[in-house]
């Protein structure tokens, strides 16, 4: 890459360097923008920056040893993280999980959905120049910390998820402190709403803004809530259902292009709130069915644990469906993994879509993507 | 579609020497996969997107994998259809000394950056890709470090990139070390004792 930051070139277009240390690229993440005036003419992502070799680090661990560093992939949403790898060896391995687990599973999978929703909607509301919704947010987000905390022991890299179950059961009286949880955050989303999702100005900005269609969004990779606003009805917690999912009613909001057109930033911006929603319902249905499963039945710790052939998971994390390839050849460490994860697929989406965009709907776009730079870089 | 059925189709629709060796496990029930031939991979491709009954529109990832034992380097493809909701597992092998795979980017978008990272981090090369550069790591830099057989270089544009150790210097936690009577740890005597 070229060192320079400023530089004017033939007829109008001036290189403007955006990043790595700049407050709306949530991490480190470098652009190097052709402007002409306000209009983006191409915005290259420069990425790496955060490249902390992961899958080479899985090669050196043992499967069970691994595990804390999966939490690095996507620290806003570790547990989805931990539990892609924890099913993927699962898979290699024929390992059974008891019902219990998977229940704790899906709990803190649910809990840590919402709390990255909380970073995600609230950061792209302040990207924006709305600063308000942001302490509301992260007021929530912090309530979740303490009850993912009283769960396992941390509050942001978790390390909860075991190979074949989970670390550890659910405190005494934990269960009641989640349901008055649930019903604190509920009212939460109607005002959320009301502050900022159907806000003149909030809609004024995002409406009809890089619109993705159903097309494109499939063919770049999109995944998750971008691909749901889009108009893609595809969940794979629905459509293929992994640990208890299937044991759950719930709903996949897809984009309606209520304030524009399907699959604008305000789309992108209402699937996840939505989300917010059926994420607790899911935590409802869960906390009320794990009651008729044993107690203290959690985890089926493998004894030995050297499979051999490859298998993968799919978990939808908060960015989107998670995969994660893991090919073992009889030891006890993994022969290769591979994390792919929904933020590297937009992240390449954000060059073909700033096209003819204004500078600062550019930090909108990367906003509304959700994008988490060491997802990217791993 | 079953994962054996898109087998038979595909060779029923290129040629069965194109793609071969469909493997399935039974007792392990893994995800089933079969190989393809590098010079005919955008052909296949081709069939897989088009054909109705398969419409695979939708590349899950890319994965590099080095075989060192075998001296092959593995390029593994995941596909899945949102129309069938079905999966597809394909490899393409090519020897290590020279990896020339022909790009997917024009096919699946999305391809673009998950073969700059196999290239950047494998080394596989591949072939008529819009931007084939490093990824991840800078420009210069030497070698591809998911090779099995990678050693890294001493410095990185006059940087070290190995850190001395500090364990190497206190003798106690040196293993190596035969433990002489002068290098015992030293343990301060309480005073209240």
């Amino acid at each position: 890459m070229s060192d320079l930051i400023l530089q004017y070139e033939d007829g109008n277009e001036m290189v403007i360097n955006m990043g790595p240390q700049h407050p709306s690229t949530h991490g480190v993440i470098r652009f190097i923008i052709r402007t002409d005036g306000e209009m983006i003419h191409d915005a290259e992502p420069d990425v790496g920056y955060l490249h902390r070799s992961i899958e080479y680090i899985g090669e050196k661990c043992t499967y069970e040893g691994f595990m804390p560093y999966t939490d690095r992939v996507d620290y806003v949403c570790a547990m989805t993280a931990n539990h892609a790898w924890a099913s993927a060896v699962e898979a290699l391995a024929n390992l059974e999980v008891p019902i219990r687990g998977e229940y704790l599973r899906v709990i803190s999978d649910e809990l840590n959905r919402i709390s990255s929703h909380c970073i995600a909607l609230g950061a792209m509301a302040m990207d924006i120049g709305a600063i308000t919704p942001f302490p509301y947010a992260l007021r929530e987000r912090e309530y979740i910390n303490d009850l993912l905390e009283e769960l396992c022991g941390a509050r942001l890299t978790y390390n909860y998820h075991r190979i074949g179950g989970v670390g550890w059961d659910m405190p005494q009286g934990w269960r009641d402190k989640v349901l008055h949880f649930l019903d604190r955050f509920e009212p939460i989303i109607e005002e959320f709403n009301r502050l900022i999702t159907n806000n003149v100005i909030f809609v004024k900005r995002l409406g009809m803004m890089a619109p993705i269609s159903a097309k494109d969004a499939i063919n770049y990779g999109l995944v998750g809530p971008n691909l749901r606003a889009s108009g893609v009805d595809f969940d794979v917690r629905r459509d293929m259902p992994y640990s208890v999912y299937d044991k759950f009613d719930f709903e996949v909001p897809i984009g309606q292009g209520a304030m524009g057109t399907v699959g604008d930033c305000w789309d992108r911006f209402w699937v996840r709130v939505e989300e917010w929603k059926q994420s607790v319902s899911i935590l409802r249905q869960a906390l009320d069915q794990i009651q008729e499963t044993p107690q203290g039945d959690f985890w089926n710790k493998p004894k030995r644990l050297k499979p051999k052939g490859e298998a993968f998971s799919r978990i939808e994390s908060a960015r989107g469906d998670m995969f994660c390839y893991v090919v073992g050849d009889g030891t006890a460490n993994a022969y290769r993994t591979r994390f792919r994860t929904g933020s590297f697929n937009a992240m390449q989406t954000i060059r073909e879509y700033s096209k003819g965009l204004m500078v600062a709907d550019l930090v909108a776009l990367i906003a509304s993507f959700d994008i988490v730079a060491p997802e990217i870089d791993r | 579609m079953q994962p054996k059925d898109v087998y038979t189709l595909l060779q029923e629709q290129v040629d069965a020497e194109t793609v071969f060796d469909f493997s399935e496990d039974e007792i392990s029930k893994h995800e089933p996969f079969c190989f393809v031939k590098a010079d005919k991979l955008r052909d296949v491709c081709q069939v897989l997107i088009s054909n109705e009954l398969l419409a695979f529109d939708f590349l899950l990832c890319i994965t590099g994998v080095d075989m060192l034992n075998e001296d092959k380097l593995l390029s593994v493809y995941h596909l899945f259809s949102y129309q069938h909701r079905h999966t597809f597992v394909m490899k393409v092998s090519v020897p290590r000394d020279a990896p020339i795979i022909p790009s997917v980017a024009s096919l699946w978008k999305t391809a673009n950056w998950q073969e700059r990272e196999q290239y950047d981090l494998l080394g596989i090369q591949y072939q008529g890709h819009p931007e084939l550069k490093r990824l991840l790591l800078p420009d210069d830099w030497v070698g591809h470090p998911l090779r099995k057989d990678y050693v890294e270089e001493d410095q990185y544009r006059t940087m070290s990139t190995t850190r001395y150790s500090v364990m190497g210097m206190l003798s106690i936690y040196d293993e190596n070390k035969p433990q002489t009577e002068g290098e015992k740890p030293h343990i301060v005597e309480s005073k209240d004792q």
